[in-house]
């Protein structure tokens, strides 16, 4: 089967400018990534800062030129595509509410924009798409003629799912959409989202740092660290049995609330991930509690889980 | 919260009641502003001894009456304020913008014609070009109009850089929008209010250089009443007849004045609203 | 034991909008007390008001505010910015705009210690370099020479704990301190005030709105909802019997690593906070609960479940939800 979406051999670099105190520093965001998603399925993203999820998602969306490799929507690159037929196919929901959506005009034009960008529809078609688009993610018609600023940051986000899916695309790149929302207002957009995601049919590419909500919306997780995936598997193979090291780590740190516990000790040491700094060997060596001398001067192979001693 | 309310309205009510004058001009000159008659001279205003009700502010050395000067100056400097904006609104904001949102090679030659325009002195250009074609009053407000955008081009430029990475910009694209209708349709609205603060600002300036360029002879040719010819025509006087000199300076400050207030204003208003 | 930090009815007021309604909590030696809710709910300024650093156009009111045996509240200004970074101190959500961008690590902490102990530059060196050490951070007097930006957020994090702990103060305010950092750092970072607040008998007032948190750091926990305390318990009790409704409906809404049931809906609260001004009279939440009665416009009784467990509502606490 086609697969909805897929990266072929994705990379990223940016060239951070000199500066009167530092030459240019070539920044690896994305690393030679691959990865493909079954029309229908929920892939999770997840990683820290510097891990590159944000670039794919930018890459994927369009927004984004790759520095090598292609993506593939539907089997057809989208490089070769024109705005149209990539908009019809592929949308994005963001992570900040305040900023997703143009200040300076009313709800419903905001979610109409998609359907006039893509011309041909006619004028009352898409006031009632885009009206039941509006009742259909919970919104009263009456928000249809107010400002973003008079919504509240979980309305704004219904409002920015309305304007992906009223032009009924076949992937949505949801990044981070739950992270600057309330824990209760959380709730409501992950519930929102599972019911569309069900209505229309939707390939899902859901990033965050926040497991617990992948894990209950993805049925695969892909786990990125310095612009690569180090592990990539059904959602139950990589919560139930995490392979990667870095992968138990992120699993380790997550505090549940379960009272009693304490803190979790995380073994990994004092750095940080820089991108602009990518250690040689495995990128995850200086941080990792089970390194072994190999990973200081060899990068694992290419797999599903990018360990030397993974299958340990 | 209440202060930026009055610098708003008194900066309106100074500049609207300037321009009504401006716009009404022909109709409220008392005389003509071109009459001399030279045995009504220096005339004092109506206050001082010796005025009279006939002409209000007096008249000037060859006896023109002052008020109808003062009043056709106003539209001379309304006039030179609104094509400067207009002609170097449109240059600069096209300009920033395309720096802004293309960036890369266009942004650098933008930035390029920039610093090549800041490295012009102005009286220079204004000195060559009535050389080579002789001074007007459409010469004026072309030269102002095509050299004064540089605040507009930089401002637009930072504005649209920082439009440009927010969400809804990437969300019109994603939606398919062609650039021109980014650029026009979710950029453009949200950078104008920036855009019309700055507009007071060089609306400012340029009835101020026009004054100045007058003043030394490279704008407005005589007998047209540019408020900055009235003060240079003054100068010789002004020991004698002050009111000569004192009078279109004050009308000169007072718009001037009231152009910045109006643009403080704005800027409080538009730009809390814009916050939002 | 005398409490080390004693808030009695503390209320905030920005003109008519009231963010705090009359709160009251304890924290005592040794004790994490977590003041926990969502956004607008009035936590962060409750921290900011017992440490004096609410903006010019807020209303503080308050019975007391005890800091060991003296009133905050009625302290001036001078008293309070003594105590500041001496013996209370403050840690912020943002470790990229807490630090100066301009002074380096090492100026910053020594000026800390030179204001309030008189140390000499040296002295004061030497103990800032040794509280770095002792937050985890390597290399402390290289990093003393550091500015801001040369280091990464957890770093900086750390060096913001190592300021506010050089004077050994007797209260930490912690707002928000991991919220803004990676999840694998946030854990480190926890761990080490834990061990700080062995070691120093550190009370610690943390603000969150992350209940995984609370449930892994704290001793006690007060919830709160538009400005009111609505639920407080030892936090043992507040996650094996959570009583109030906006309790229960927060605990639903997460979701839990490894009993994550995909598919399922998650609970979530219907509607969003109010606004509140100061005339408002009755329970906050009532819009939103599938439980109110007309008599929840009215005053709502502060309830005792046990001698450590109180909450602000009208139902018992084996109320349950409607079938």
């Amino acid at each position: 089967m086609t697969p909805a979406i897929e990266a072929v051999e994705l990379s990223r670099s940016f060239v951070q400018g000199a500066s009167a105190f530092a030459p240019p520093r070539r920044v690896v965001a994305v690393d030679e990534v691959s990865l493909s998603v079954a029309p229908g399925r929920a892939l999770g993203i997840v990683g820290e800062s510097g891990c590159g999820k944000t670039t794919m998602a930018r890459i994927m969306l369009g927004l984004l030129p790759p520095t090598a490799g292609t993506v593939r929507i539907d089997g057809r690159s989208l490089a070769t595509m024109d705005r149209r037929e990539r908009a019809r196919l592929i949308q994005p929901v963001f992570q900040d509410p305040m900023s997703s959506l143009n200040p300076r005009r009313r709800i419903r034009d905001i979610v109409e924009l998609p359907l006039i960008a893509a011309g041909r529809v006619p004028r009352r078609e898409r006031r009632e798409r885009v009206m039941a688009m509006l009742e259909r993610v919970g919104l009263s018609s009456a928000t249809a003629v107010r400002y973003p600023a008079q919504l509240s940051g979980g309305q704004r986000q219904r409002v920015a799912i309305a304007r992906a899916l009223v032009i009924e695309p076949h992937i949505l790149i949801c990044d981070e959409p739950t992270s600057a929302l309330d824990v209760s207002v959380q709730a409501q957009i992950l519930n929102l989202l599972a019911e569309l995601r069900a209505t229309f049919n939707l390939t899902l590419v859901f990033i965050s740092h926040n497991l617990a909500v992948v894990e209950h919306i993805a049925d695969e997780v892909a786990v990125m660290y310095l612009g690569r995936i180090v592990e990539h598997a059904t959602a139950d193979a990589v919560f139930g049995t995490p392979q990667h090291p870095y992968t138990r780590a992120l699993l380790a740190s997550v505090l549940t609330p379960e009272p009693g516990l304490g803190i979790p000790d995380v073994p990994l040491g004092e750095g940080y991930p820089d991108p602009a700094n990518i250690p040689r060997g495995c990128r995850f060596h200086p941080r990792c509690p089970i390194a072994i001398p190999r990973c200081r001067t060899e990068p694992p192979a290419r797999a599903a889980v990018e360990c030397h001693l993974a299958s340990a | 919260m209440r202060r930026h309310r009055v610098s708003l309205w008194t900066g309106a009510v100074i500049v609207g009641f300037t321009a009504l004058v401006a716009i009404f001009a022909p109709l409220l000159t008392p005389h003509d502003p071109f009459a001399q008659n030279l045995s009504q001279r220096f005339l004092p205003p109506v206050w001082l001894p010796g005025g009279s009700a006939a002409h209000l502010l007096g008249t000037d050395q060859i006896g023109r009456d002052y008020l109808s000067r003062l009043i056709l100056g106003a539209r001379i400097s309304m006039m030179i304020g609104t094509t400067t904006i207009l002609m170097a609104g449109t240059i600069g904001t096209t300009l920033g913008i395309l720096g802004g949102y293309f960036g890369g090679p266009v942004d650098r030659v933008v930035m390029f014609v920039v610093s090549c325009r800041l490295a012009i002195p102005l009286i220079l250009v204004a000195l060559t070009v009535v050389a080579l074609i002789g001074s007007s009053l459409a010469v004026v407000m072309l030269t102002l109009g095509l050299l004064l955008w540089e605040r507009f081009a930089v401002v637009s430029r930072a504005t649209t850089r920082q439009v440009c990475g927010l969400d809804y910009v990437a969300a019109a694209w994603a939606a398919g929008c062609s650039r021109s209708w980014i650029i026009l349709r979710e950029v453009l609205p949200n950078i104008i209010h920036h855009l019309i603060v700055i507009a007071t600002i060089d609306m400012a300036i340029a009835i101020l250089l026009e004054a100045a360029l007058s003043f030394l002879g490279l704008g407005v040719p005589p007998p047209l009443p540019s408020w900055g010819l009235m003060i240079a025509e003054a100068k010789d006087y002004m020991f004698f007849k002050p009111w000569v000199i004192e009078i279109p300076g004050l009308a000169l400050l007072v718009l001037v004045l009231g152009i910045n207030l109006l643009g403080d204003g704005l800027r409080d208003a538009l730009g809390a609203q814009a916050d939002r | 034991m005398t409490a080390v930090l004693e808030i009695e009815d503390l209320s905030v007021n920005f003109g008519t909008l009231a963010a705090v309604r009359g709160i009251s909590l304890t924290v005592q030696r040794g004790e994490t007390h977590c003041l926990v809710g969502e956004s607008g709910c009035g936590k962060s300024v409750s921290a900011l008001s017992v440490m004096g650093l609410l903006p010019r156009d807020a209303r503080a009111d308050a019975a007391r505010i005890m800091f060991a045996d003296t009133d905050l509240f009625r302290l001036s200004e001078r008293r309070l910015a003594r105590l500041r970074g001496d013996r209370m101190a403050m840690i912020f959500q943002e470790p990229m705009t807490s630090l100066n961008p301009a002074y380096t690590i090492g100026s910053q902490m020594t000026e800390v210690l030179r204001r309030h102990r008189g140390t000499s530059r040296g002295e004061a060196a030497t103990r800032a370099a040794a509280m770095l050490e002792r937050v985890g951070v390597s290399a402390p007097e290289m990093r003393l020479g550091q500015f801001p930006h040369q280091l990464s957020g957890g770093l900086r994090q750390r060096v913001m704990i190592a300021m506010a702990l050089l004077c050994e103060p007797e209260l930490l305010i912690a707002d928000e301190p991991t919220t803004a950092l990676d999840v694998t750092v946030q854990a480190q970072i926890l761990r080490l005030l834990a061990r700080l607040q062995r070691e120093l008998g550190l009370a610690v007032l943390l603000i969150t709105h992350d209940l995984g948190i609370v449930a892994r750091t704290a001793h006690r926990v007060s919830v709160m909802y538009a400005g009111e305390i609505v639920e407080q318990a030892t936090v043992a009790e507040l996650f094996a019997a959570p009583t109030h409704p906006y309790t229960r409906g927060l605990l639903a809404s997460i979701p839990v690593p490894r009993k994550v049931r995909r598919g399922e809906r998650l609970g979530s609260i219907p509607g969003v906070v109010p606004a509140i001004d100061r005339t408002f009279v009755g329970c906050a939440f009532r819009d939103r609960c599938a439980r109110a009665t007309d008599s929840c416009a009215a005053l709502v009784p502060l309830r005792e479940m046990s001698d450590e467990h109180h909450y602000r509502c009208r139902l018992d606490p084996a109320w349950s939800e409607p079938a």
